[in-house]
């Protein structure tokens, strides 16, 4: 075991692994992550904490992944480059680690122009490749200047994918370089596009890629036509074909949310048949109460003890 | 060439208000090629500014000069004698030729009248684009002649982010993402084997006030001290 956290047990055990995510709150809010964390207790295997998403200010994310663990979830820490440089970063995973986080997600993070503080400084110090390296390296022993760590974090280490952004052809190669990084699990951005993500599989299968990491399918449902528009045309990296639009323009409006899900599932069905994914990352934006009905429906539960 | 932009005439006004006799004093280099702080630039502020003081009771001065240089001691002796007949000076140069002035008249207070904005190019008449931050560390060997510090970002040295909209930046569907330039580029001159390998964390070179002495003159500035 590498960092012997849950979802690593469930992952090599050769479970079907169900990740969730669950964003901090604008304020130092207690009782929201407490509320949030009763609809994913038990339900998923580890819970992704965001890092000031979209770049708006939160409640920091290592602070709430150590209060989700108090509400007996396991975290999964997102870490972005944009706001820390190699010092902070550095410092914070020692924290972390010493306060009983095991997994860690390495991300660049959005650009700061999108978030509540568009004057910022943009810190990008390293970037989401080398950040997964220096946890790697971390995790072995060796601070990035090289020197030697008093304790190492032992971090599961996650990273992103994103199989739709132009260009697709180099999108494979770049999932190679962050498996040579280090990554030992990645959570793919959300799927829409099944036939892209399916080449890309196939594409990440044949160079041998899926034996190295485990990929974790990334699912978002769609809430309602006017989510469905919006991701489409406004969020950055985004692949919305339009038979997802026109399947929820299909379905009366106050339905359109069971549609979603029942799509969702669909997909979780492909995936656990797919050769070379080995479980479902559930991004259900603002709708964490709606995960346990989307657990049973797919029939992801119970979820295996490790 | 180093890119600038003349501030707000209101701005400008606020930072020279209470001078009587204001000297403003152009660059003949950077920043007159990018049309902010040449000779012409000067005497269209000089112009400005006398304008907008006719209504005063008592008017301020303007006199107008400009050097090849700022940044260089040879041109701004030029100035020696110009200068104490002023108040105060309004320089166009960058922001290395505005400091450079004020460092050789200390008694003088100096003004600037540009942001200086970026190193960049000249894409057509009055169209100018950044390419470098001046890092210190250069990778344009890497990544096939295009600055992924600059384009890219979030300075990215390993991208590109899953944030492309097609070939763009994910901040600006008007700004070409660097790591598709740089992608594109590569596999054209099929070297794509350029970026396959993790380019490791940067040396930042710049995070601290640097001097350059270029080789065979150490020992001249050494004697010197």
């Amino acid at each position: 075991m590498k960092s012997g956290s849950k979802l690593e047990k469930i992952l090599s055990a050769g479970h079907f692994a169900f990740t969730g995510e669950l964003g901090p709150p604008r304020g130092a809010n207690l009782e929201a992550i407490q509320k949030k964390a009763g609809h994913l207790k038990g339900v998923v295997d580890s819970v992704n904490i965001t890092d000031n998403q979209t770049a708006v200010v939160r409640m920091s994310s290592w602070a709430a992944s150590i209060l989700a663990i108090q509400e007996g979830l396991e975290p999964n820490y997102q870490m972005v480059c944009r706001d820390r440089n190699r010092l902070a970063m550095q410092s914070d995973i020692l924290g972390a680690y010493a306060l009983g986080i095991r997994n860690m997600l390495c991300l660049s993070g959005d650009h700061q122009q999108f978030g509540d503080h568009p004057q910022c400084k943009g810190v990008f110090d390293i970037d989401s490749m080398q950040l997964i390296m220096a946890v790697k390296e971390m995790r072995d022993g060796k601070f990035i200047n090289g020197q030697e760590i008093d304790e190492p974090p032992r971090m599961f280490i996650g990273a992103a994918a994103n199989p739709f952004a132009e260009p697709f052809e180099w999108r494979v190669y770049r999932l190679a370089k962050k498996i040579k990084a280090g990554a030992d699990f990645i959570q793919t951005q959300c799927i829409y596009n099944m036939e892209k993500m399916r080449e890309w599989v196939k594409r990440a299968r044949d160079m041998g890629l899926t034996e190295k990491v485990y990929i974790l399918a990334g699912i978002t449902p769609m809430k309602s036509l006017g989510m469905a528009r919006y991701m489409k045309s406004k969020v950055p990296g985004m692949d919305v074909p339009d038979e997802v639009i026109n399947r929820l323009k299909g379905v009366e409006k106050k339905k359109q949310g069971q549609e979603g899900i029942a799509m969702a599932c669909e997909q979780i069905q492909e995936f656990k048949e797919m050769k070379g994914i080995s479980g479902i990352h559930l991004m259900a934006i603002e709708w964490e109460h709606r995960v346990p009905e989307i657990a049973e429906q797919a029939g992801m539960l119970p979820r295996p003890e490790v | 060439m180093i890119v600038a932009k003349r501030k707000p005439f209101e701005e400008i006004k606020g930072l020279i208000q209470g001078y009587k006799k204001i000297l403003v004093v152009g660059c003949g280099t950077c920043v007159a090629v990018c049309l902010a702080g040449g000779e012409k630039e000067v005497g269209v502020l000089a112009a400005e500014l006398r304008l907008s003081q006719k209504s005063e009771k008592e008017p301020a001065e303007f006199g107008e000069a400009t050097v090849q240089r700022q940044c260089d001691r040879e041109f701004l002796a030029e100035l020696d004698d110009l200068v104490p007949e002023y108040d105060a000076l309004l320089s166009m140069a960058c922001g290395a030729g505005i400091q450079f002035l004020a460092e050789r008249f200390p008694d003088t207070p100096v003004f600037p009248a540009v942001d200086t904005t970026f190193i960049g190019v000249n894409q057509d008449v009055g169209w100018y684009e950044e390419r470098c931050k001046a890092c210190g560390s250069c990778v344009l060997g890497m990544t096939a002649g295009i600055c992924p510090v600059t384009m890219c970002a979030k300075s990215l040295l390993n991208g590109p982010c899953g944030g492309t909209n097609g070939s763009s930046c994910e901040v600006d569907p008007n700004q070409p993402c660097a790591w598709h330039m740089i992608y594109e580029r590569l596999a054209r001159q099929g070297r794509l084997d350029k970026i396959i390998e993790i380019c490791p964390a940067n040396d930042w070179r710049n995070q601290k006030p640097q001097t350059l002495i270029q080789p065979g003159y150490e020992e001249r500035y050494e004697s010197g001290k």
